[in-house]
């Protein structure tokens, strides 16, 4: 191999997925109007720049970060959950210690934000936030409270169905991902554009936690579980080419 | 070969700000940092109007084109005070601001140098996905002629990467749509 560091090759580009993904523009979502370019995309190769990315440490987070009913002097309103899962790559490799942040609404389905002013309280024991770290086998757990569903203007009589925001960094820029968690059986599913935007309702269901027995708190906490994949590497001409489905 | 399907994306919605905006995410590089340059702008949608619920994050190399990351065939370098990410949420004004080292070259492929520059994810309400360009730098025309990522762009689109000359930095406005709209990649 070349010593000359400006001719080695980048490590090997990651695995492009953008059928799985929401269209920029989706009529469905009013807001999608305005705010997607019109001249479509162009293709970035995966280079140094796009293979690298924030390896972010302990530094991100204090305590209580990942318990959003211990963050107040009380405990809050709603059903207590835990959310666990793994985070691995389209590889099948766990993603060790990445950054995971949530974003959520209250029990009633309000965010602790100045613009979100639908009549239902705000619970002066929630903030909705919460911040860990996966560990060595990409796992991660949250301990919150179930967020309601939530009434928006998209549509006539449109309601957001309960979620909880996920953003990922995984170890590249091509990796980054942010998200939403949804529950299981949610009635909402129908008439909702962010859910009815993802092409393939196999994919719409790869947002939806598992709920889990197994691993409810008894008398404490319910349990679901929700895996995350982040996009794993393109084929070489190296790879092992053992076919393991 | 990828063989599990990824999980989709979804917006950040209009309540971002609760979640993902930090204390000092807008500090790529220690404030008060001597060389540390700003980069602010302002990100628009189709109709001219701020985009005052967006986030902005920045990814780049250091003033070296080093990466503190092992993926780096060149090795991991770090440099004490330099995170090399930003991130910052637009304002009521759609404004955001970056403070950062300006990059150095960066080898590209077969042997080619890349120009300074920086990766930008940009998020919003009314974004169901992110979009992804890069910000390349005025001064750096030479560089820039000869950068494989931004030479593949076709010219008069081409401006809409390159950042202007401020007073403490650069100018970078982010235009989601219309005539000047800025060029995005798939990544």
């Amino acid at each position: 191999m070349s010593t000359d560091p400006t001719t080695r090759p980048a490590p090997p580009a990651y695995a492009r997925d953008a059928e799985v993904h929401p269209p920029l523009d989706y009529p469905g979502y009013r807001s999608t109007a305005l705010r997607h370019p019109k001249r479509g995309l162009r293709l970035l190769p995966h280079l140094l720049t796009e293979v690298t990315g924030p390896l972010l440490g302990e530094d991100r987070i204090s305590e209580n970060d990942s318990d959003l009913t211990r963050q107040h002097d009380g405990e809050p309103q709603g059903q207590r959950i835990i959310v666990h899962g793994q985070v691995r790559d389209g590889d099948g490799r766990p993603v060790p210690h990445t950054l995971v942040e949530i974003w959520q609404a209250n029990a009633g389905g309000r965010y602790r934000h100045t613009g979100d002013n639908w009549p239902c309280p705000l619970d002066p024991n929630f903030s909705g936030v919460g911040r860990t770290l996966t560990d060595d086998q990409g796992r991660y757990r949250f301990t919150t409270i179930r967020p309601g569903a939530y009434p928006w203007r998209n549509h006539d009589n449109a309601w957001r169905p309960a979620h909880i925001h996920f953003s990922l960094f995984g170890r590249a820029f091509t990796q980054r991902l942010v998200t939403q968690m949804y529950f299981p059986g949610d009635p909402l599913f129908f008439q909702d554009p962010m859910w009815n935007s993802i092409p393939d309702e196999k994919a719409r269901e790869r947002l939806v936690a598992r709920f889990d027995y197994a691993n409810t708190a008894p008398e404490w906490a319910l349990a679901y579980e929700w895996d995350i994949v982040l996009r794993g590497r393109e084929a070489t001409v190296f790879e092992d080419e053992v076919d393991e489905d | 070969m990828a063989r599990y399907a990824t999980t989709p994306s979804q917006t950040v919605g209009p309540y971002l700000h609760i979640g993902l905006p930090w204390p000092d995410g807008p500090f790529a590089v220690a404030e008060g940092t001597p060389e540390g340059v700003w980069i602010r702008g302002v990100l628009y949608d189709g109709a001219g109007a701020p985009v005052p619920d967006g986030l902005i994050e920045t990814w780049q190399a250091d003033p070296e084109g080093r990466f503190d990351h092992p993926d780096d065939p060149r090795g991991a370098v770090a440099r004490p005070g330099f995170r090399a990410f930003g991130r910052c949420p637009t304002d009521a004004n759609g404004e955001y601001g970056i403070f950062t080292l300006k990059p150095g070259p960066v080898p590209g492929p077969g042997g080619t140098l890349q120009a300074p520059h920086i990766d930008v994810s940009v998020f919003a309400r009314g974004m169901l996905h992110r979009t992804v360009t890069r910000v390349y730098f005025p001064e750096e025309a030479a560089a820039n002629a000869a950068d494989p990522v931004l030479s593949s762009v076709p010219e008069p689109e081409r401006a809409t990467l390159v950042a202007r000359p401020a007073e403490d930095g650069y100018r970078f406005d982010i235009r989601l749509q219309g005539e000047d709209e800025t060029v995005f990649f798939d990544v």
